[in-house]
């Protein structure tokens, strides 16, 4: 055995043992994709195009310039405002799981060069529901933005209001849609960036308010549960139904951009926002 | 009343079929009522009642979700369910009050918003967001009343205001009994164990800051004498609005404000504490 055939028989070997990543299966087209070509695409899958699920983590390291990154209120955390039955054990359980302190990561970063005040939400963390933690973090985001005469980039998830917090998380959509408006009123620029999936009480508050709404390809928006609607019209709905193509098609997202093209899109909107015409 | 009554006796309170409506209660309180249609964008959605009238001699504008008194008026109202075009028209009436300075009342009485295929196509969640926004915004005084059930977005839609008061036997939730209990549960039928624990009566909505004001209903629930509830709700409202009227209106959007920034509860845990939990 020469030196060259005994080091390709050891690095099999290792390459062998190391557990292999489960390959990633596609929502959207039921095809399956290695973890590995998933990486390299952008987590996007390489035969529909659907912008699969991101860590908040990744989603940063994916928009924001190298290093560019600074997190505001980064030790806010939940409470338990109707003292519901081991909701703290479980935002403790999430917090060693995902790393995160809660739902959304907020911060100052630049995009192409461009400043701005960004808000990523999480739907690894009980489904980046929100209560009060993400609605405050949201509001205090955009009142960041107006201090500091920034942009706001917005990148939207959320399964809804968070159930565990009652009323409390209902009154957060009227917390953040005030924030947006009082943000608006100061003459900001506000990009919603809808991701999958962007659903409930976040669509009905702050996703939908923004200047510029985009939406990345195939991820799934809309107010209601599909389950919930299936039950009260007795049928199945059509595979696109509350798709973002679904929501371009009637209206309410201005574009669909895919991931490969997203920093650079930002950044061209924030520009064209940037000089004031009065 | 001396027995205590439990959060899941509000709820079948709320829905005895003779409890009255917005609709029973409109001619009790206010005068030369007109009834204004249509969203002047897609069509009129029955749920949501718009119109001017008079409370006290003063021009207003009314708006409220609506329940059916039967069956049939149910179908007709979608039971209470707005759709988005619900929610543009009481946008629409919402900017006349502003433009002709009239006070905007508000009645809340929905399970939620409605579900279905068409509200999604029409934007269901930017319909209601759009009402949060403009309400917070509205200069004029917006005063909003829960009459029985205040059902998730579909009821902050119109609540966002300068004052909430709920009837005595009313609930304000996130998500209605049932849904709660299908969700946490996967079922649909611990609509009593669900009542207990989710903070639901206007109690609940006073102690946690949504609501200021709880209006008594007649003894035994509003369907026992329509007239001195009504007579609750209208004393209610002419002090509301007196006190409204009588503030500038900037001052009142800052309050208006500040009311719904403050509500939620977080703890601010030092940073390092949050690497690997
Ligand atoms: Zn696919």
């Amino acid at each position: 055995m020469t030196m060259e055939e005994l080091f390709r028989q050891v690095t099999q070997k290792f390459y062998d043992d190391q557990p292999k990543e489960p390959d990633f299966k596609c929502p959207r087209c039921q095809k399956s994709t290695s973890a590995k070509t998933m990486q390299e695409n952008m987590q996007v899958c390489p035969f529909c195009g659907y912008s699969s699920r991101l860590t908040a983590r990744d989603r940063l390291r994916m928009t924001c310039d190298k290093d560019s990154f600074t997190e505001t209120e980064a030790g806010m955390t939940s409470v338990n405002p109707i003292d519901f039955p081991d909701y703290e054990d479980k935002i403790a359980e999430l917090r060693d799981k995902t790393g995160l302190a809660e739902a959304v990561v907020t911060g100052i970063c630049t995009i192409h060069n461009e400043k701005c005040v960004i808000a990523v939400m999480d739907s690894h963390f009980m489904m980046a529901s929100m209560g009060s933690v993400v609605g405050e973090k949201i509001a205090r985001a955009f009142e960041l933005a107006g201090k500091e005469k920034l942009p706001i980039v917005i990148f939207t998830a959320s399964g809804g209001a968070r159930m565990q917090e009652g009323l409390v998380s209902l009154m957060q959509m009227a917390k953040t849609s005030g924030a947006a408006a009082k943000y608006s009123e100061q003459g900001g620029l506000y990009i919603t960036v809808m991701t999958d999936p962007t659903t409930g009480g976040v669509t009905a508050s702050f996703a939908s308010l923004g200047d510029v709404i985009i939406a990345e390809p195939k991820v799934l928006i809309g107010f209601a549960g599909r389950r919930v609607i299936e039950g009260t019209i007795k049928q199945q709905l059509p595979e696109d139904f509350q798709s973002a193509e679904f929501m371009l098609e009637n209206g309410f997202v201005d574009m669909i951009v895919e991931r490969r093209n997203m920093r650079r899109t930002i950044a061209h909107l924030i520009r064209l926002h940037r000089e004031e015409v009065r | 009343m001396d027995e205590i009554i439990t959060p899941y006796d509000r709820l079948s309170l709320i829905r005895h079929r003779d409890r009255p409506t917005v609709r029973d209660y409109i001619p009790m309180i206010f005068t030369d009522v007109y009834e204004l249609h249509g969203d002047r964008l897609y069509s009129d959605d029955k749920a949501i009642f718009g119109g001017i009238g008079r409370l006290d001699g003063l021009p207003v504008t009314i708006i409220a979700e609506v329940k059916g008194r039967d069956l049939s008026e149910n179908k007709e109202v979608n039971f209470a369910m707005p759709h988005p075009e619900g929610y543009r028209k009481a946008l629409r009436l919402a900017h006349q009050a502003e433009k002709f300075h009239r006070p905007v009342i508000n009645f809340i009485d929905t399970p939620g918003a409605y579900c279905g295929v068409e509200a999604e196509e029409r934007g269901q969640g930017e319909a209601i967001a759009r009402c949060l926004y403009e309400f917070m915004q509205l200069k004029v005084p917006v005063i909003s009343v829960v009459l029985g059930e205040g059902g998730s977005g579909g009821a902050l839609a119109l609540g966002v205001c300068d004052e909430l008061a709920m009837l005595e036997n009313s609930i304000y939730s996130v998500i209605s009994p049932r849904g709660f209990a299908s969700l946490i549960w996967k079922d649909a039928s611990k609509e009593r164990e669900a009542c207990n624990i989710m903070h639901i009566t206007a109690e609940d909505a006073v102690r946690l800051g949504v609501a200021e004001q709880i209006i008594m209903e007649a003894e035994g629930g509003a369907h026992t004498d329509p007239e001195i509830t009504a007579e609750n709700i209208h004393r209610f409202l002419s002090n509301s609005l007196n006190d409204k009227m009588a503030k500038d209106i900037d001052e009142l959007l800052v309050s208006r404000y500040n009311k719904f920034r403050s509500i939620g509860e977080f703890t601010l845990m030092d940073s390092s504490e949050n690497q690997g939990g």
